[in-house]
């Protein structure tokens, strides 16, 4: 018979040696630097291309997002649909997104097919068009979408408690209404893409099995651009927190639920205390064994999930828990979150739960490392951030040596209810 | 070409070994063949809140995630209307703690009622979070019971309402376990840097003694034929009027199924398709519009929705939509259009191969639906498809008997 009641002997995940594959560099001919990742078994390839095009630099709501979003619909060339049409003809998928001080143009494709789509995103970089009817259709049915969108508790909330933490005027605290679709010009979208696509700064990343020749096909695609020549204008947000503390916002008499939302600022990836707080993080609520799940989900069953994360920006962010519990318990749950950061203040975490942290968030990581589009969208993030690998080995050595003793330091730093915005969207 | 070796235990239980060395994880995945159309009609929902209750220890171990975790691995599980499917990934070193865990609950779980008691509110906050507290969250609850009056796709897995939920007890989850989670109705799929002949050895050592239990033989209600069209009207508190049709589909291991999964791409599977292109960008009656297929075992259905522009009609979108099924109903698609959607099929194939997670859960999806190896036969069986093939089933399948309609109204 064998024994069911001891667990089998483990490779601690701490003993692991975790290694992050470098990457291959090069530049184009007009200086845009590349960032290569060459691995995997699928003739697959994802290519990235970053533009300081986020609605950092925009003077106007909105007009960084719909500058992205209509890379797509029309160049000299081509209409919005004959480029559609190319890039699902080869079975690819070009995609875009706008963030705050970044924006991209994401190409998946089979590596066989590059040769047929980078000249077409070459032309989507160089000669977008913007026709005032694309601008009209996507004005309109964004607006329908933003209705739909704002009858739900979590994306009123997720809009609100970024605007109690950052202020309306901060690129991560404002957001978009009505108004602002309606206000959009065609000039300015127009302006703003000749200054921050067309000549603007932009750095490229490429992963998967790649072509021999990747350089040059790049080079030929790109490498004549008028990209990265002049330098980015300096623009500064001041960020302003909100004075009041405390909000309770009915969005849906109806409602069913409450979507409950705490924050407090944080520093960014180049703080000490970034890297430490990450473990505290998973402790908190960053898993699914966490303190949160455990006691809120897992004993109380207020909620379907509870999570706390500290948020993806570049300069100052955000420490912030997350959930959606029964209209009736919402009250329960923060009741309960400010439960646990006590604990965390006061109560050393035990050897055998931090042992367990450790190796999970070990075990993620080097699940993380597992092919060539994780790896290259680790090393995105450092060189966006500007950290260099270093970052990375100081992290793992902060996950295997940081003690319990930090760790509750840490928590009376930044697990204190008085910094917390508190607010509850039912 | 997918590679893998296969063996079944004496107790039944199939397993499947995926050997790949470029990676430093390992995946486990067990799949179990029970769903929520195995339900009670009185009793939906219980595949779902089972699957929750498969955290809440087992026989002789009280926690499922805490020595995974300690392990260095993640797990996740998810239930659909076919089937139930475990997975975890760790450090390829650390398999045994997975081997471990999954036998020990297959072998039996611990039964607890706090558990059970947990787990129904946090379904029944879970079916809220979904279902009751987002806009247009009842469509498929309503349009699933239009479309199917006897076959149990008529529920969807979250259940048909929430008393379902509340109402489980016990002696329900006893009953159901040593019907459904048996090893001769499991599928092992061990996915990474492992060699066959120790997994061979682990999982006669896990789950070699594990009783084999009795094989469930399906004998669900099956739909009959649909005569008449359906519609139905519905008017909630939501900002923008919708429009939702489905038709009734072949299953999954028909021919008829890959010519309908083309069919519903060249249709609205992207910007450049037909509906999109001419319902949203030149007509401009819908802001958003999106035609797929649920994918099922058995007959699924294929559906059409979409949110109307403001101001504009039902009854004009109505017609537009049926302007485009007849023109793909009278004339051949072109070769370009045919070429398009293979090669997107081709390429979402390679991309999903990617992780050995979406590799190893393929395999146990195949060797459920009879044969792992047909997931090596896919992609021949999309490139066998003709335009004449897309004509003869748009004329079967997009045939106004056998469609089922719903017209969401916004009521402010």
């Amino acid at each position: 018979m064998i024994n069911r009641k001891t667990e089998p002997a483990i490779k601690d995940a701490v003993d692991f040696n975790l290694h992050l594959k470098n990457f291959e560099y090069f530049e184009l001919d007009n200086g845009v630097p590349v960032y290569a990742i060459n691995a995997g078994a699928q003739e697959v390839v994802l290519a990235e291309w970053v533009f300081y095009a986020g609605n950092w630099y925009e003077e106007k709501n909105i007009v960084a997002a719909t500058a992205n979003h209509l890379l797509k619909n029309g160049t000299v060339g081509k209409n919005a649909f004959a480029i559609n049409e190319h890039f699902e003809f080869y079975g690819a998928y070009l995609n875009r997104n706008c963030y705050n001080e970044t924006a991209n143009i994401t190409l998946h494709a089979l590596t066989r097919h590059l040769p047929e789509l980078l000249p077409v995103v070459a032309e989507i970089i160089s000669d977008s068009v913007f026709p005032e009817e694309e601008l009209a259709i996507y004005q309109q049915n964004q607006k329908q979408r933003l209705k739909v969108n704002l009858k739900k508790c979590d994306f009123v909330a997720n809009r609100l408690i970024d605007e109690y933490v950052y202020g309306l005027s901060h690129p991560y605290g404002k957001y978009t209404t009505m108004a602002d679709y309606d206000a959009l010009q065609r000039d300015e979208v127009a302006r703003f893409y000749n200054r921050f696509y067309s000549k603007g700064k932009c750095i490229l990343f490429v992963a998967g099995k790649l072509p021999a020749d990747i350089q040059a096909q790049l080079n030929n695609a790109f490498g004549k651009l008028p990209l990265n020549k002049e330098t980015l204008p300096i623009v500064q947000h001041a960020q302003v927190l909100a004075i009041q503390k405390k909000y309770n916002v009915v969005n849906d008499e109806a409602g069913v639920q409450g979507a409950v939302r705490l924050a407090r600022p944080f520093p960014n990836r180049h703080h000490a205390d970034f890297p430490k707080v990450q473990v505290l993080n998973n402790i908190f609520g960053g898993y699914f064994g966490s303190r949160l799940m455990s006691n809120i989900r897992e004993d109380k069953g207020y909620t379907y999930g509870i999570h706390s994360h500290i948020q993806n920006h570049i300069q100052n962010t955000a420490l912030l828990v997350s959930t959606e519990a029964g209209r009736d318990v919402c009250a329960a749950t923060i009741n309960e979150v400010y439960n646990e950061m006590k604990v965390l203040r006061e109560e050393l975490v035990d050897e055998e739960e931090l042992h367990l942290v450790r190796n999970y968030m070990m075990g993620t990581i080097l699940g993380d490392l597992d092919g060539p589009f994780q790896i290259i969208a680790r090393w995105k993030n450092y060189i966006l951030n500007n950290l260099t690998e270093d970052y990375f080995y100081n992290s793992i050595n902060t996950i295997k040596t940081i003690s319990a003793e930090e760790l509750r330091e840490l928590a009376n730093k930044y697990l204190v209810p008085d910094d917390y915005f508190e607010l509850v969207v039912v | 070409m997918m590679q893998f070796n296969r063996f079944v235990l004496d107790n039944g239980l199939r397993v499947l070994v995926h050997e790949d060395n470029s990676t430093p994880m390992a995946v486990v995945n067990v799949m179990y063949d029970v769903g929520a159309r195995d339900e009670d009609p009185s009793k939906t929902g219980f595949a779902h809140l089972f699957e929750h209750l498969m955290f809440g220890g087992s026989i002789h171990i009280p926690e499922y995630d805490e020595p995974l975790q300690r392990a260095g691995g993640e797990n996740n599980a998810y239930t659909t209307n076919d089937l139930t499917n475990y997975y975890c990934q760790l450090p390829a070193e650390n398999i045994e703690t997975a081997f471990w865990l999954e036998s020990d609950r297959m072998l039996s779980l611990a039964f607890s009622k706090k558990s059970l008691d947990v787990q129904r509110k946090v379904v029944c906050e879970e079916f809220k979070e979904h279902y009751i507290n987002k806009p247009y969250g009842d469509v498929w609850h309503k349009l699933r019971e239009l479309a199917y009056t006897t076959h149990p796709y008529r529920w969807m897995t979250i259940g048909k309402e929430l008393s379902h939920i509340e109402h489980a007890h016990l002696d329900d989850v006893k009953h159901f376990f040593f019907k459904h989670y048996r090893p001769v109705n499991a599928i092992l799929v061990v996915a990474g840097n492992v060699k066959t002949e120790d997994i061979k050895r682990l999982a006669e050592k896990w789950f070699g003694d594990i009783p084999m239990g009795e094989k469930y033989n399906r004998h669900l209600p099956q739909e009959p034929k649909q005569q008449a069209a359906r519609l139905i009207e519905v008017h909630a508190d939501v900002p923008l009027d919708a429009f939702y049709k489905t038709w009734h589909m072949a299953s999954r291991l028909e021919k008829g199924y890959y010519v309908t999964d083309l069919l519903s791409e060249i249709l609205g599977g992207g910007a450049s398709s037909r509906m999109f292109q001419a319902l949203v960008k030149e007509k401009k009656l819908f802001s958003n519009l999106d035609c797929y297929h649920f994918g099922t075992v058995e007959k699924g259905l294929l559906a059409v929705e979409g949110k109307l522009v403001k101001g504009v009609k039902m009854e004009d979108v109505e017609k537009a939509v049926n302007e485009e099924i007849e023109k793909i109903k009278a004339e051949p698609v072109t070769e370009i259009e045919l070429q398009k959607v293979k090669n997107k099929t081709e390429s979402i194939i390679a991309f999903e191969d990617m992780t050995i997670m979406s590799r190893a859960n393929s395999l146990a999806f195949y060797e459920l639906l009879g044969n792992a190896n047909l997931m090596n036969e896919e992609l021949a069986k999309y490139h066998e498809v003709t335009s004449g093939d897309i004509l003869a089933c748009s004329q079967e399948i997009l045939d106004e008997k056998n469609s089922n309609t719903m017209h969401y109204f916004s009521r402010n």
